[in-house]
This record gives C-alpha cells, structure tokens and sequence, in this order.
C-alpha cells in the first residue's frame, strides 16, 4: 500500500469559515446550467419559505475541495494526485444552505484501504453553521490507482 | 409556486417516470466549472495533463456530471432544498473533444421507492456516448415541507 494507514481517524478542519453570498450560488448555478429561480431571484427564494437564495444541492463540494485539498497536499500521505479519481460521492443535507450561512468544514478520514493494487480512500466531510448544527455530510471515496496500471 | 409542485410530488407513483434532460458539455463548460467549483485538476481543460494521466481526451469533472443529474431531481421537484440526500458512483469518464459538439450527457430517472417518512427516492441514469457514466446514483426528496429529515431553514410562514 503506498498511503500511510495511520491517517485513519485524522481529522483537517477548514482554516476559516466560508461565508455563502448569493453571486456565488448564481455564479454555480450558472456553471450547471440550471435556471431554477431559487438560485437567482431572492423574492422568488422568499416566497419559497426561505430566507434568501438556496444553494444547488452539489454546491457544498465548494467546502469539501477546500478541506479535501489539504489532506491530499500532505506530503507524509503519500498521495499521488495524478493518479487520484473520484470514485464516489454522496451529501445528506441536514438542512439547505442559503446566503448569507456562515459554514465551518471539518474533513475527516474514515478508511484507508489496499484493492485490486488501488488505494481506496474514504473521506467525510462534515459542514456545520456558526451555530454548530449540522448542516451537510459529505462522504467520499477517491481511488488512487497502483504504479502497474 | 415551489410549494405547490413541491405539494404534486407527494401524488407520485413509484415507477413514474422524471422528464428527461439532454445536456451538450464543450471544454468552455467544464472551464467555467471549475471556475466556480474551485476544482482545477487539469485533467479537465488540458489535452497534455488528460494524456498524462492516460485519459483518452479531456474529461469532464465527475461532480458536473452529478450536478447534472441533481438538476434533473431539483427541477422536476421545484425546491431544490426538498433534496435531503443524493449519492453517485462514477462509474465512466464523460469525454469531452475540444470542438463545438463537446460530449452529449442524457440524464433520466424514475421514482424507485415511497418511504414511510413521506421521502421519494429517485433511481437516476446518465449516459454518455452511449455508456451509463454514473453508478447507484440516487436523490431523496422530501415531499412535505414539516417533515422532520429536512427542516426548512429560515421558513417565515412556519
């Protein structure tokens, strides 16, 4: 195995929290296409029983690349970037992200394991507001592929 | 009006079927997302990194292609904050030549499942140049704006 298994159970908080402002969620709105006026007009947002633009139900990968990138960058994993794909991933959304959540991410990691000469890596990144309550659970598992493929 | 097609999910059926999404991807579209996804492996807009990582051609960041298939869920739901939950597998890369066809992703789903908490699962299927590139993938609506799994946040009218 060429990862460090003794990363199991260590945990990288996000430095700074990230602050949801309504550009971004039309700017990635914009990016996937989608026209939903959720995503654009706060009156139509409001009128939905929300307190302003709701963030596309992906948009919290924003937060889990922020955290994920410093586990990835950590020279003593022994991580291969060149060789990393996403294999899966999945969000359970405590509750939406609208404008204006000040969201704090803590990644952690759940598995290390050896597969078919692959390194399987399971991650999840837990994001909660400035209250502490959850607010999205996102896991993932990024498959670095053996030196013989 | 979210509210009230949010309220017409909750008369579906399993095996109904979602309207189907047809979205045509060119390398601009996968510049702009990364962009805003903030995800900038190269492997996504540079023929000699996608070659160096032994990929065919450019390919498209497998959380568009989830993003995609969300949107075919959110849509048909209305209130994209009725989705408490969605999961894929990437099973296939979405290859995208750098021409002005880029790559053509379909995205279909149907209702797999009503659960007793008043959730509609969603099986989704998306396929490009004929191959399904997603695996298990799936979306949970909430169908009723009181459910418990997904409270409205910053709900003024209670």
């Amino acid at each position: 195995m060429a990862l460090d298994a003794s990363f199991v159970g260590r945990c990288y908080p996000a430095a700074a929290a990230y602050q949801v402002g309504r550009e971004k969620i039309r700017e990635f709105a914009e990016a996937i296409g989608d026209s939903n006026a959720l995503y654009r007009d706060p009156d139509a947002a409001r009128a939905a029983g929300y307190a302003d633009l709701v963030a596309p139900p992906t948009f919290a990968m924003i937060l889990v690349l922020r955290t994920q990138e410093e586990l990835i960058n950590d020279p003593k994993l022994g991580l291969d970037y060149r060789r990393m794909v996403h294999g899966s991933q999945s969000f359970i959304h405590h509750r939406p992200i609208t404008v204006g959540d000040e969201l704090s991410a803590a990644l952690h990691v759940d598995g290390i394991r050896a597969m078919g000469g692959n390194d399987m890596l399971t991650v999840r990144c837990e994001i909660t507001d400035s209250a502490g309550d959850p607010v999205t659970t996102a896991r993932a598992m990024l498959v670095v592929r053996g030196n013989d493929q | 009006m979210s509210r009230r097609r949010c309220a017409e999910v909750g008369t579906v059926a399993e095996g109904d079927e979602l309207p189907s999404l047809e979205v045509r991807l060119t390398r601009a579209d996968l510049v702009r997302y990364a962009g805003a996804s903030g995800d900038f492996n190269p492997i996504h807009w540079s023929d000699r990194a996608a070659r160096d990582a032994g990929l065919p051609d450019v390919i498209a960041h497998g959380m568009l292609t989830m993003a995609l298939a969300t949107r075919l869920v959110t849509t048909w739901a209305g209130d994209p904050g009725a989705v408490v939950e969605c999961a894929v597998r990437f099973t296939r890369p979405v290859v995208v030549p750098d021409n002005a066809d880029g790559a053509l992703v379909e995205v279909s789903g149907k209702v797999a499942k009503r659960r007793d908490d008043g959730t509609i699962v969603i099986a989704i299927t998306a396929r490009a140049a004929g191959q399904t590139v997603l695996g298990n993938a799936t979306a949970t609506v909430a169908t009723s704006p009181a459910s418990p799994a997904s409270p409205r946040h910053g709900d003024i009218s209670g």
